[in-house]
């Protein structure tokens, strides 16, 4: 019996069950929560899954070659991507400079911060690098973390943390400050939250989601190509 | 469906090859994801198939994050060690970003 759980807890489709059906429960978790921005699935799911690995003492080298096939999608879903860019071209050609300059000046300041506080406050360098690509969408961070020599899994957890705080945080700032455009509560959580903020975005209406959606985009394309060249610039790499 | 996801896996490829060859640290997806999006605005339409495809690929963009950010599980000593700094500079940072994409919006958009 023992022999047979031990053969079953090392096959990789055990791993690839197990992240479907944790994600399948995380999202049921979330919808009951009312889709609580702290409650969000990818946070739920891996707090199950990580409860499990260490429960049955299986490494993650293990778990991962099930779980290598749902990582795979990764790449094709970051060309996906384009797709809902593309549907907001008419806007991009509209207000391509404040859209531009909006998303590389948050960008740049969630970069900036980040690195320089973490590395203040002692944090080792691969922790420091992986801070610099949390504010971009979960596929273009981990290409990013992968090629800049960052932590991989780590980067994965600073970024859905990022997402959840991002999402949280963004209106009630915004509501603080006064500012009450639709426009820019949107694109402020794209370019902040990625994916998550876009999600919580679409919650305010489609318009909000759409400048979510947009910005996500402009952002995560804008990093993946400006940070390599400054981190070279500067010296890091 | 399947020619949705071809095409995807196409400009991927496509992405992986330029970035080999000017040895630049881009994630090829990315590459990909720009030239996909010129195809788009060149072809001036939607491609249907692929829009068929990536909107419910994208619904469950989620899923795919999941294996990379169970991998916590190898680092739980670092998360112990540097935990203060981790959090301070993902709150400290979230906070900035929000107020100075917001105000540089504002003020760009006149």
């Amino acid at each position: 019996m023992m022999e047979l759980v031990q053969h079953i807890l090392h096959l990789p489709i055990t791993w690839l069950l197990a992240t479907l059906l944790a994600y399948r429960v995380a999202l049921l978790v979330h919808r009951r929560a009312g889709n609580s921005a702290w409650l969000h699935p990818v946070a739920v799911a891996t707090l199950l899954l990580v409860s499990l690995l260490l429960l049955t003492d299986v490494d993650y080298a293990t778990y991962f070659e099930g779980g290598a096939y749902i990582h795979i999608l990764l790449g094709p879903a970051t060309v996906a991507l384009a797709v809902p860019l593309y549907h907001q071209l008419a806007r991009l050609k509209r207000d391509w400079l404040a859209l531009l300059g909006g998303a590389l000046i948050g960008s740049l300041a969630a970069i900036a911060i980040a690195m320089t506080s973490a590395a203040v406050l002692g944090a080792s360098e691969a922790t420091v690098i992986s801070m610099a690509v949390k504010s971009v969408t979960m596929p273009i961070a981990i290409g990013l973390t992968e090629k800049l020599g960052g932590v991989v899994s780590l980067t994965s957890a600073l970024v859905m943390l990022t997402g959840i705080l991002g999402g949280a945080l963004t209106q009630p700032l915004l509501a603080l400050m006064r500012i009450r455009d639709v426009h820019i509560a949107g694109f402020t959580l794209g370019v902040v939250a990625h994916g998550i903020g876009t999600a919580r975005a679409i919650q305010g209406g489609q318009e909000m989601g759409a400048f979510a959606g947009l910005a996500m985009g402009l952002a995560g394309l804008m990093t993946a190509i400006l940070l390599p060249l400054g981190l070279r610039l500067a010296g890091f790499l | 469906m399947i020619e949705g996801l071809i095409k995807l896996l196409a400009f991927q490829l496509a992405g992986e090859a330029i970035v080999f060859l000017l040895g630049v640290p881009i994630p090829g997806a990315v590459i990909g994801m720009a030239l996909l999006f010129f195809y788009l605005v060149i072809r001036g339409s939607e491609d249907a198939a692929l829009d068929t495809f990536t909107e419910s690929f994208l619904r469950h963009l989620s899923l795919l994050f999941i294996p990379a950010a169970v991998g916590i599980v190898a680092h739980l000593d670092r998360i112990a060690e540097e935990w203060l700094a981790i959090a301070v500079a993902l709150v400290v940072s979230t906070a900035v970003a929000i107020i100075s994409t917001a105000v540089s919006l504002k003020l760009l958009s006149r």
